[in-house]
Parts: C-alpha cells; structure tokens; sequence
C-alpha cells in the first residue's frame, strides 16, 4: 500500500492493555491551568522507566467551574497503580499549582479514591461537599482552598500504539512526524506521551547487559547498519516513532490513521510499526487495515 | 410514561392527610385503585376520589391541579417520579423523600422537604417554615436532595439539615441553617436574625449584608471554587445567577464557635 507514495508497511502495532484516567484541570486563568497540567504529565513518556504515560489532551470548552481548563490521560499498567499516580501526581503537582482545581473527567462504574486520598491534607480542616451525586473536597491551602473530586473514573484502555517513519534524512523525517503529532492531537481521547510526541529511542525487549530488559533498537538505528541486521533500506537515514495511548482502541486506531496520513510526505521512504511477532500485546493495530477503514 | 391527573373537585376547609399521593403508591394502579385509597379530612377517613377527580392510570408522571393548600404530605416519602402541582400545596410536601422531583407551580406551606434524604423539590412561589428542616425532636433535617424556592422561605429554612443544597431567591426568615451538621443553603435574599446558630458544619451563603451573631469569625476574603462549581450547576437548572456572583469575592465566616465552629458563612463582597 502506498499513500501520497509512502509505502505503508503490510505490520502492525503491539499494543497492550493498560487502566487509563481522564482528569480535568482548572484554574483562574489558562496559563496556571496549563502549568499544573505540564507539571502533573511530566516525566511520564513511558511505563518503563515513568510509572505511568501522561498527556495533555486537549483544551476543555466547558469545565464543571466554568473556569479555563485542559483534559489530561494517564495509563499505568494496573488499577492499583493508577490509584497511586494520581494520588502523587495530583497531590504534587495539581494542589501544589495556584488557584487551580481538579476534576474526574471520566464516566465509569469503576473508579478510585484521589481526593478522598488529599483530603487527608487538610487535617481535618477539609470540607466535603456533595453535588450532582459527586463528591468534592475542599482542601485548606495557604493561597485558600484546593477543590478536588473524591473519586475518578478509570477504564480499561491502550497503551503502545505507535507507527515509524523512515525518512531519507533528519529533517524530512522531523517535518513528517511534526505534521503526523499536529492531527492526531486533535484526536479526542488519546494522547502522545513522548516528548513533543516523537520518539527517537524506540527500543527492543533485548540486551546484552543481564540488568538490562530493553536496549536500543539497533534494527531500525541507521548508524549501525553496517553492524546488525537492519530493517532499514539503503536511503533511509533516521527513523522516528510516535507512541499513542489511548481511552480505547477506536481512539488510537483514528490517531493512527490520520497520523500516517499526514507523516507520507515527500523524502519519507516507509512507514512501518513496532511489534512482537504478536506475542506480547492484547491489541494488534494493523496499518493497512486502518488506513483501509 | 404513564400520566395522571388529579383535580381538587372542590375547597377543602380542614386539613386533608393524603400522603398516599405519591408516584410509589399510585405505579401499577388502576384508576378506580387511585380512586379508593384512603386519606383523612380532618379525624374522618374517606376515599381519595371523594376529594379528586382523577383521570389516568398510575404512572411515575403526576399532575394535581387546585388549591391544595389543605392538603398535607403529598410527595412524602416518595422515590421516584415527578408530581407537578398547578397551585398551592399543604404541609409536609416532599417530607422524608428519597427520589424523585416535585414541582409546585404556586406556594407551599410549612415542612416542605423536611428530612428528605434525596430527589429534588422546586417552588416557583413561597415556601413556609421549616423547609428542609428536622422535625422537632429529630436529630438531623434534610440528608441529600436539592430544594429551590423561587420566592420567599419562613424560619429555620435547613434547621439541623446534614446534606443537600436550600436554595432560597427570596428572602429566608430567622434561624436560617440553625445547628445545621452540614450542607449548603443559598440565600439569594435577604437572610433573617441569626443564622447559623449553632451550626456545626455547612455552609450558609449570603448575597445581602445580614447581621452576624458575635460567635462567627472573620476569616479571609476569597474566591471559593466550589461556589462556582455549585452556582453554574444552578444556573443550569433555571435560578437566576448572575455573572458577579461567579466572579465576586467572598468573606468567609467560621461559626458558630459555641458548637464545633467548622460551619461557615460566605457573604458576597458586593453585598
């Protein structure tokens, strides 16, 4: 298959089941709305070395204060760990943020405690209020009062879509991967947890090093093609990925696709994708089948 | 959804105890069932069709149109479903339910939604005293739900209520959130002597100057975020907030500090 002269790879993506969150962050203005929302999805690229993948979503057109906000997604592989991350994050980097407030964006009959966790933080001072069949607290801070929801949604989700771009060189690859982030975030319910959205050091489940469980993916690295078995043909000169969590797999699936779309442009050789032979991953996301779609 | 319709057929002079007014006891009735239930006027007992016409077959969808100024505990109790009352309504309306919505296109008396443990009630005109409020000799008044009152409320609006939200866009007589355990009363009005007294926990939000009794303390002037949260969430139910009140500062009050103390009262700083 070819797109706009691409070749589009006969592959596909190893994707894998994760527990996802939404979160809505508030605050006076967006400039402190999208602060807490940089702090709270930082260092949060990948389960490996982060403990959890976080994203900005998107902007939020109405929030429940009807204050400026931005929707955040967060993935851990298990629900136990997505009670603790939220915990962290949102008692570190949320409630630490002035004058913002933060609420469940996400609809589910399962759901862990946050602000029923934070308010603890209060020392008793904190205020519970019941609205709509949802709990608040309201959490004493020195600047005033910390609004947080007691429970949140989670779901079952996926984490791990990813497709590759192989360009002739750096800067049409950069350009085709720029272009591929700028459409699929527009695409509600996923986000791209790496840095800008793009990956350079896509990895293999290998090393040589025992202490080590992934190791650089030398089959795809450019500089060592004269050292390994490569993936790469003779004009491809930099390869770049761009990761996709997502709520459901119909999320990732539509990011997948636009992505690609956007990425086949002039000096990209072929679009390819990561996977295990299909042994490890619940989700396979093939890229024909998507773009066929 | 089923409807039926309920027409005082004429003025009753004493008090009418017709609790079995109630989407809960009319569902899967027929209308001659509707007719035969019992009801009191006054120490004597008789049949509800005695006092209404009645069209339609039970159904969560109700419609009482008359004076029922007399007649007392409609709604009580009850768990789902809507009554719509096209006219004054008695005592004890909505007292003690759990679901449900009860919308009254008039005035109420006395004891509207008294201990009500959920659903919502709307009065478009008055509402007597005691609204969400606990019984004499009870422990707590209202425990979830959301009562609006479209015009003015009596004494002791929320006494003891432990959850739920009051709102009040007239004016609230004395007592208002007296020993209240925790909750939410919105006074759009003008609030009366001593509210809050002896409130625990909860909140009294002011929108006019009120005299404050000497055991509140001023704490601090500020935006309270749950407020926001709490007024758009009315705006959208049709009360009539304007954008100063979402932008407005507030000063807060602790009280009252002869109980707990961890109640509050947030007055509009515009007031």
């Amino acid at each position: 298959m070819r797109v706009n002269g691409v070749e589009i790879e006969d592959t596909f993506a190893e994707a894998f089941k994760m527990w996802g969150t939404r979160l809505i962050i508030t605050a006076r203005n967006a400039k402190w709305a999208m602060k807490a929302a940089t702090k709270m999805t930082g260092f949060a690229t990948s389960v490996i070395g982060c403990k959890c993948e976080a994203g900005i979503e998107g902007e939020i057109a109405e929030t429940p204060d009807g204050r400026p906000g931005l929707s955040v997604l967060l993935f851990t592989p298990s629900k136990k760990d997505l009670a603790k991350r939220l915990v962290e994050r949102v008692g570190q980097c949320v409630m630490t943020c002035p004058t913002t407030a933060c609420f469940n964006g996400l609809v589910s009959p399962e759901q862990v405690a946050v602000g029923g966790q934070l308010r603890y933080f209060g020392d008793g001072f904190q205020i519970s209020k019941l609205w709509d069949g949802r709990r608040f607290w309201r959490i004493p801070v020195m600047e005033g009062e910390f609004l947080v929801e007691e429970r949140f949604g989670i779901q079952s989700s996926v984490g791990g879509g990813n497709f590759l771009i192989l360009g002739e060189d750096a800067d049409a690859t950069l350009e085709a991967a720029e272009r591929a982030v700028e459409v699929m975030e527009q695409v509600p319910g996923i986000i791209l947890p790496f840095p800008g959205g793009v990956v350079r050091s896509g990895s293999k489940t290998s090393s040589k090093y025992k202490f080590l469980h992934a190791s650089t993916n030398d089959a795809f690295c450019p500089t060592l093609r004269g050292l390994v078995e490569t993936e790469l043909a003779p004009e491809v000169n930099c390869v770049l990925e761009i990761v996709i969590d997502g709520l459901d797999v119909a999320a990732v699936e539509e990011a997948t696709r636009v992505g690609i779309r956007a990425a086949s442009i002039p000096g990209i050789r072929r679009i390819s994708a990561g996977n295990y032979g299909g042994t490890l991953g619940q989700y396979q996301i093939h890229l024909h089948r998507v773009l066929e779609g | 959804m089923e409807k039926i319709t309920l027409r005082l057929k004429e003025p009753v002079t004493v008090p009418l105890e017709a609790e079995v007014i109630s989407p809960d006891t009319f569902q899967g009735k027929t209308r001659a069932e509707i007719e035969g239930l019992p009801v009191y006027c006054g120490n004597e007992e008789g049949r509800l069709g005695d006092f209404f016409a009645v069209q339609g077959a039970g159904g969560r969808e109700m419609v009482l149109e008359g004076d029922l100024s007399r007649v007392k505990q409609i709604g009580a109790g009850m768990t789902q479903g809507r009554i719509s009352i096209y006219g004054d309504a008695g005592m004890h309306l909505g007292a003690t339910m759990r679901g449900g919505e009860i919308i009254v296109h008039g005035n109420a008396s006395d004891w509207v939604g008294a201990e009500m443990a959920g659903g919502m009630i709307c009065i478009q005109g008055n509402a007597g005293h005691g609204l969400g409020g606990a019984y004499r000799g009870s422990v707590r008044g209202m425990n979830r739900g959301l009562i609006m009152v479209g015009g003015d409320a009596g004494n002791e609006v929320g006494n003891a209520m432990r959850r739920g939200v009051i709102v009040v866009q007239g004016n609230t007589g004395d007592f208002t959130g007296a020993f209240m355990i925790a909750g939410t009363i919105i006074a759009l009005g003008r609030l009366g002597d001593r509210a809050g007294a002896g409130m625990k926990r909860g909140t009294i939000v002011a929108f006019h100057r009120l005299q404050l009794l000497p055991t509140f303390r001023y704490d601090c002037t500020y935006k309270p975020t749950f407020l926001r949260l709490l007024l758009i969430g009315l705006r959208a139910r049709g009360v009539d907030i304007g954008d100063a009140y979402l932008e407005g500062q507030y000063l807060r009050y602790s009280g009252d500090l002869t109980t707990l103390g961890k109640g509050e009262i947030l007055i509009w700083e515009g007031a």
